[in-house]
């Protein structure tokens, strides 16, 4: 019998591995995917709590969730790509020239 | 010093009547006579005006092909494309109702299911052989055209749900096409491109070359792998084609389906006779063609065609009798067939007449007048929904008025292109 | 039952594909495989009868951002996949602290087991749900709504600056 506490778990579960994955990889792109990763987990919440209060308020938060996820990736793709162009490399390590 | 003899004579000459694989575009048996000779493999076999049959053969003999992959193919990533092509193909077709009753899954979101899967087919394209920034670009921004021609047929039904779509049609009485005529057009324009993408990605415009319908431009459709695109293929064209029904064309509706005068003394409806005389016609059709084939094989494929044609228009006569969910459901189904069939004849007739287009062609058709052409039938569809609510007007007079004011905008927006070459996009060939 | 089966196939999946997406070092493969963990999400939408966001997360982040993903690894295009990174303190740490996250919303999840149970009650928002959503869209969230579309205009607008060649981006 399923009940909201196995889709809390699952939403942790990708949560961490979103988390795990950006702070641990180099790759600037995995970094962006972990975060996309991350906000799916967020958006298992929302609908997890949406169901269990049975209004759809909880959904469309989801659905603006999804929004500033594409924006977000958008942008930091295009971020990326500006950076790639100029060092020929897309490691999250090289970004160092704000550093002292 | 012998001279080069001119280009003309250099050339093979093909013999006059050879064989052709679209028997629409031309006439062209099998050559009699001087130039008679025997078929060489199966597929040839089927040849001529029974080219419905040569898909079969065809299809078996590319199983049997040998599998041609690149020596640097990224595994994963080539033998998975095919894959996910056909399972999206296959997956849209849960939501098309061939009948009231006749559909595998009744979704609220049906219309947008099949948009959604479809979707995913970009990775099937861009991850399939050349995985290139242009297709995505393309599959993209003609995705983008299909969604917004069917948005404008969506406002007319209010819902959804594919079965509600055509509960709608039935309803008001009236096709969506004579409603939105232009978003239909738009959307034929955007399913050629979404089935057959390279023809409207050609390196060079040539009208010379007029290219096959499968597996031109490509050297990885071979083997089983191969085969899976060319099934993704042809299922994309029945699912658009079945979206253009179910959502333009009225689905399992028949023609003037509100006009229910029946034959005195029946229940059975004067036009519904209309399937089965229409199948009956096509048998006798059958049966003379094979009265005039020479070959035995050939008359065998048209009298079991005949056959199949008698059956069925047996069959539909029979259900005229039966129960209403029966007739329901096999006459549904005829009109439904019917309509996907007549919509990719015309798909495929005017894709033989036709070049292709340039890649920024292309581009610029879809940026700069279908989309903006979409965006303008939408509104002038919203626009005339409203009006004939609120003035109490028919529908039928105010989408007149909002389709001409949507062709006007079509002009306007093809008169007034700038001649300015589009900006050269970012290679990643 | 059926229930249960299909929820703990997708929640597999999904947890799997993302681990095994956070560890790939090619990154074609790693944008493959967050495709599969957002669609075993979508799924796992479905379960909770969010028709619609079950279709918006295909199209949307299925379709569309992880396609933007591979459309900028096909740009960035890396030769050769990077090298393994080396097992640094650095992971340690990192495990650590996402070990200790972990067990603190557990004990949260735990601790309010009593007051989190799954309404029995049939719901308002399952059999027409994408017209549910769509009137709580355009009545209660409109404001919203429209602020939402600005931003992905302006994220547009941002984007397109960035990626374009040359220095004059911002004549």
């Amino acid at each position: 019998m399923l009940s909201i506490e196995h889709y809390l778990i699952l939403s942790l579960a990708l949560l961490i591995v979103g988390v795990v994955g950006m702070l641990t990889r180099r790759n600037a792109i995995i970094v962006l995917m972990s975060t996309e990763l991350m906000l799916n987990a967020v958006n298992i919440n929302l609908i997890a709590f949406s169901r269990l209060h049975g209004s759809v308020d909880g959904q469309v938060f989801a659905i603006f969730v999804m929004t500033a996820a594409a924006a977000e990736a958008a942008v930091g793709l295009g971020i990326i790509l500006a950076f790639f162009r100029n060092h020929k490399t897309v490691d999250a390590g090289e970004v160092d020239a704000l550093k002292w | 010093m012998a001279e080069n003899p001119p280009t003309t004579e250099r050339a093979p000459r093909q013999p006059e009547n050879a064989p052709d694989a679209d028997s629409i575009t031309t006439d062209a048996p099998l050559p009699e006579g001087p130039d008679r000779r025997d078929p060489q493999d199966v597929s040839e076999l089927f040849r001529s005006r029974l080219h419905l049959l040569q898909s079969v053969p065809g299809a078996l003999q590319h199983l049997f092909n040998e599998d041609v992959t690149g020596a640097n193919v990224d595994p994963l990533v080539f033998y998975v494309a095919p894959l996910i092509s056909v399972t999206i193909a296959l997956m849209a077709c849960t939501v098309l109702p061939l009948g009231p009753a006749l559909q595998i899954a009744n979704l609220n979101i049906g219309l947008f299911f099949i948009l959604g899967i479809g979707s995913l087919g970009v990775y099937g394209a861009v991850l399939g052989g050349r995985a290139t920034m242009r297709s995505l670009a393309q599959f993209v921004s003609w995705a983008t055209v299909v969604a917004l021609a069917l948005i404008s047929a969506l406002l007319l039904s209010g819902s959804l749900s594919m079965k509600e779509i055509v509960q709608a049609q039935l309803d008001q009485g009236q096709w969506f096409i004579c409603y939105v005529p232009v978003g239909f057009l738009i959307y034929f324009v955007g399913s050629m491109a979404e089935s057959h993408p390279a023809g409207f990605d050609l390196p060079e415009t040539d009208s010379g070359i007029v290219a096959s319908y499968v597996a031109e431009n490509r050297t990885n459709v071979t083997g089983f792998r191969g085969e899976l695109h060319v099934l993704a293929e042809y299922a994309n064209l029945i699912i658009v084609a079945g979206l253009a029904a179910t959502v333009f064309l009225g689905g399992w509706l028949r023609p003037l389906a509100s006009y229910r005068d029946r034959f005195p003394g029946t229940s059975v409806e004067l036009l519904d006779v209309l399937p089965a005389i229409a199948m009956g016609a096509i048998a006798v059709y059958c049966f003379r063609l094979a009265a005039k084939q020479p070959a035995r094989n050939r008359r065998l494929a048209a009298t079991s065609a005949g056959c199949f044609c008698v059956i069925g228009a047996l069959a539909l006569a029979g259900a005229l009798f039966a129960p209403g969910r029966v007739m329901q459901g096999v006459h549904g189904a005829f009109w439904f067939i019917a309509k996907v069939g007549a919509y990719i004849y015309c798909f495929r007739w005017i894709r033989s007449r036709t070049s292709g287009f340039r890649f920024e062609q292309s581009m610029r058709l879809v940026w700069r007048i279908l989309i903006p052409l979409a965006f303008v039938n939408l509104a002038t569809a919203a626009v005339a929904i409203l009006a004939s609510q609120d003035t109490g007007l028919p529908m039928r007079f105010t989408t007149i008025l909002s389709t001409l004011v949507t062709l006007g905008a079509a002009a306007w927006f093809t008169k007034h292109q700038s001649t300015e070459r589009a900006a050269p996009i970012l290679d990643g060939e | 039952m059926l229930n249960s089966v299909l929820f703990y196939f997708f929640a597999a999946l999904a947890v799997g594909s993302a681990l095994v997406m956070i560890t790939r070092r090619n990154i074609l493969h790693a944008a493959l495989f967050l495709v599969m963990s957002l669609l075993a999400t979508a799924g796992t939408f479905l379960q909770l009868q969010a028709e619609f966001l079950f279709i918006v997360q295909i199209f949307l982040f299925a379709g569309g951002i992880t396609a933007l993903f591979v459309l900028a690894i096909m740009l960035v295009k890396p030769r050769v996949p990077e090298p393994a990174t080396p097992f640094t303190k650095r992971r340690l740490m990192v495990t650590g602290a996402a070990l200790v996250f972990t067990a603190q919303v557990l004990f949260a999840i735990v601790a309010g087991h009593s007051s989190l149970r799954l309404a029995a009650r049939q719901l308002d928002i399952a059999p027409r749900n994408a017209e549910a959503v769509g009137d709580a869209l355009f009545h209660s969230f409109i404001v919203s709504f429209e602020v939402a579309s600005v931003l992905l205009l302006v994220a547009m607008i941002g984007a397109v600056l960035m990626a374009r060649r040359g220095r004059n981006a911002f004549d």
